[in-house]
């Protein structure tokens, strides 16, 4: 990691993710042959908080770049980072389909239910009944569409892989955050075949929320939605 | 439809010897040997680009480009090539970009409706100056259209096609033998500016078959070094390919380099072939197909005795505006011929001699005018323009 300022607002976990992902990755001395692709989102920041190289993707792109670049170069580790409107909305069909073909790439899904980066907007991981400023009276499902658990589709489409799901909202659950994306490397560096980690995060900005309720939040709200473990594993790996 | 079978001479696929002599022949010693071959201006375009160094080729599945795709798929892999089929031509532009990134020759083919899905992509490979060979093998629009032959996609190509200020640069063939040449050209093209470059044709070059001789096989090794692409940061500082700049200033900076850049190809690399100009009194000016058939209108004017001349551009952009202070002081008037509504049209407007009227022969939708149809209008606007 280098020590440019961190750009994203008070209570938001992004930087924790990215600092899980960047041990991961000196523990694992993948230093010098990873691959980062970031695209549109909060996140899309991150490329200058890394010292290694990086791509910068078109919105909701970054699995397909991601192939490119491993097909391209199958002895390094590419990863690509998503928000939840990247992965889940714009972007799902490339996801999926990376996932269908055991594309041997890691990708990281940040869930936090909103458009953080675009000023709170509805994602289609926002929950039902919550307010955004797309949705003003409250998610609805028959109108704004049921929120999608990607993990779960992603498990459920892709044999050779690793998917889990994490919450960044307390140490408990951000030890077990490192412990998955440390595996979904191992799974790309075994050459088992796709991996994806889906990390439910708060955005205290978008949810009109402060940082501690935020993750309280997290808590009650989300993780009955979207509930946390491995989906799937596979066998070398376990 | 019906023109559509008139114009696809396909044989079955077991029969067809061009795909049995694809890979270079040798003679008893070895030795690489360049022979004439029968092959589709799809199948050429595609086993020259291999022979070219190109290992990688990300795309959808579409009409009338279905010959270059299918190709790839069966011959890159013989040559330890990649051939990714996407979900979409907005997957596959962006997995060329991927790989444009790593370094690689890389290479893309689509028709019309696939290419305006791969527009945001083009912007980003523009923008981040990435190398690689996008071709449109055009069709009828707008809309989804039609599969006939059509060159209804000129300002799309020319005048960037996506979003931000930029341009590629883009490749007319006229031949079967162009579209072998040219995708050699568009690889080195596209390296030495560091640039997407689109290679425009239509479906009657992509399906037509003529004698053919190939390029010669290029080593990977010879290939000019990629010091920029992101491969791992061993032994040097990191790499990175932004598409977004972090701050205003290095944006503006990034448009000055852009422009500058696209300054020096146009200096650099306006090409076109001129035909019968030296006193030439109405000149025709087309590319592609539309150029092939004024050719021959313009060989039948002169064996009638009328004095015309043709201007073929090879690169669409940059516009070879050069050609058009080449001309003889006999000029009397242009004819635009297109197989659209009036493209190339406005671009012939700016780069020619106020005094010189011009005027389009032209229509969309499909059509494909024959030498009599060009010969005709000629005729007519030679008599009207005589002094």
């Amino acid at each position: 990691m280098s020590d440019v300022e961190v750009p994203y607002c008070p209570g938001c976990t992004h930087g924790i993710a990215h600092r899980l992902v960047g041990e991961v990755i000196d523990e694992l001395g993948l230093f010098e042959d990873v691959i980062g692709v970031v695209s549109a989102g909060c996140s899309v920041r991150s490329w200058r908080l890394y010292r290694f190289d990086m791509v910068l993707a078109a919105h909701g792109r970054s699995p397909a770049v991601a192939t490119g670049l491993k097909r391209a170069l199958p002895e390094n580790v590419v990863f690509a980072y998503q928000g939840d409107g990247d992965s889940a909305a714009i972007g799902l069909s490339e996801l999926l389909h990376a996932a269908l073909r055991c594309e041997k790439i890691t990708v990281f899904m940040i869930n936090n239910a909103v458009y953080g980066a675009t000023g709170g907007q509805a994602a289609p991981t926002t929950l039902l009944g919550q307010k955004t400023t797309s949705y003003v009276s409250g998610r609805e499902a028959c109108r704004d569409g049921y929120p999608i658990n990607m993990a779960e589709v992603i498990a459920s489409v892709s044999k050779h892989s690793y998917v889990a799901r994490v919450a960044l909202n307390n140490v408990r659950n951000i030890t077990n955050a490192k412990k998955s994306i440390k595996r979904a490397f191992e799974t790309q560096q075994a050459g088992l075949g796709f991996s994806f980690v889906e990390m439910l995060s708060a955005c205290p900005i978008g949810w009109q929320l402060t940082p501690l309720q935020s993750l309280e939040w997290i808590e009650k709200q989300m993780i009955p939605q979207y509930p946390l473990g491995e989906m799937k594993v596979p066998d070398t790996i376990s | 439809m019906h023109g559509l079978q008139i114009l696809r001479h396909r044989m079955p696929r077991d029969r067809n010897p061009a795909r049995k002599a694809r890979r270079q022949p040798t003679d008893g010693e070895g030795r690489e040997l360049n022979e004439e071959e029968l092959l589709s201006g799809n199948e050429a375009l595609a086993e020259s680009a291999i022979r070219a160094g190109c290992r990688f080729f990300c795309g959808y599945p579409i009409t009338p480009q279905g010959e270059l795709f299918e190709h790839m798929a069966r011959h890159l892999p013989e040559v330890g090539g990649t051939f990714l089929q996407s979900e979409s031509e907005i997957a596959g532009i962006n997995m060329v970009y991927g790989v444009a990134a790593a370094g690689k020759r890389v290479m893309t083919a689509s028709s019309s409706t696939g290419i305006s899905l791969m527009q945001e992509g083009i912007s980003f490979l523009a923008a981040t100056q990435l190398p690689c060979l996008i071709v449109n093998v055009m069709r009828a629009g707008p809309g989804l259209g039609q599969v006939r032959p059509s060159q209804a996609d000129y300002m799309q190509a020319t005048k960037g096609g996506g979003h931000g200020d930029y341009h590629t640069i883009v490749l007319a063939p006229s031949t079967v033998q162009d579209m072998a040449d040219l995708a050699t050209e568009a690889f080195r093209l596209a390296d030495r500016y560091r640039t997407p470059v689109i290679i425009l044709c239509d479906g009657m070059l992509g399906q037509m078959m003529e004698p053919v001789i190939l390029p010669d096989t290029v080593s990977l090794s010879e290939l000019p070094p990629k010091p920029w692409a992101v491969t791992g940061t061993k032994n040097r500082p990191r790499n990175l390919v932004l598409a977004a700049p972090y701050t205003e200033e290095e944006l503006m900076a990034l448009n000055i380099e852009l422009k500058k850049k696209y300054e020096s190809i146009e200096a650099h690399e306006q090409r076109w072939e001129s035909k019968f100009l030296d006193d030439a009194e109405v000149v025709l000016v087309a590319f592609g197909t539309a150029a092939r058939i004024s050719e021959d209108a313009v060989m039948k004017a002169r064996a009638a005795g009328l004095k015309l001349g043709l201007i073929r551009p090879i690169t669409l952009w940059p516009f070879p505006k050069k050609a058009f202070r080449q001309v003889p002081k006999t000029l009397r008037a242009y004819i635009v011929v297109e197989m659209n509504n009036g493209q190339m049209l406005e671009d012939v407007q700016l780069a020619k001699n106020p005094d010189i009227p011009v005027h389009h022969f032209g229509k969309g939708g499909g059509w494909v005018p024959s030498t009599e149809d060009i010969y005709r209008e000629s005729v007519a606007v030679y008599r009207r323009a005589e002094p």
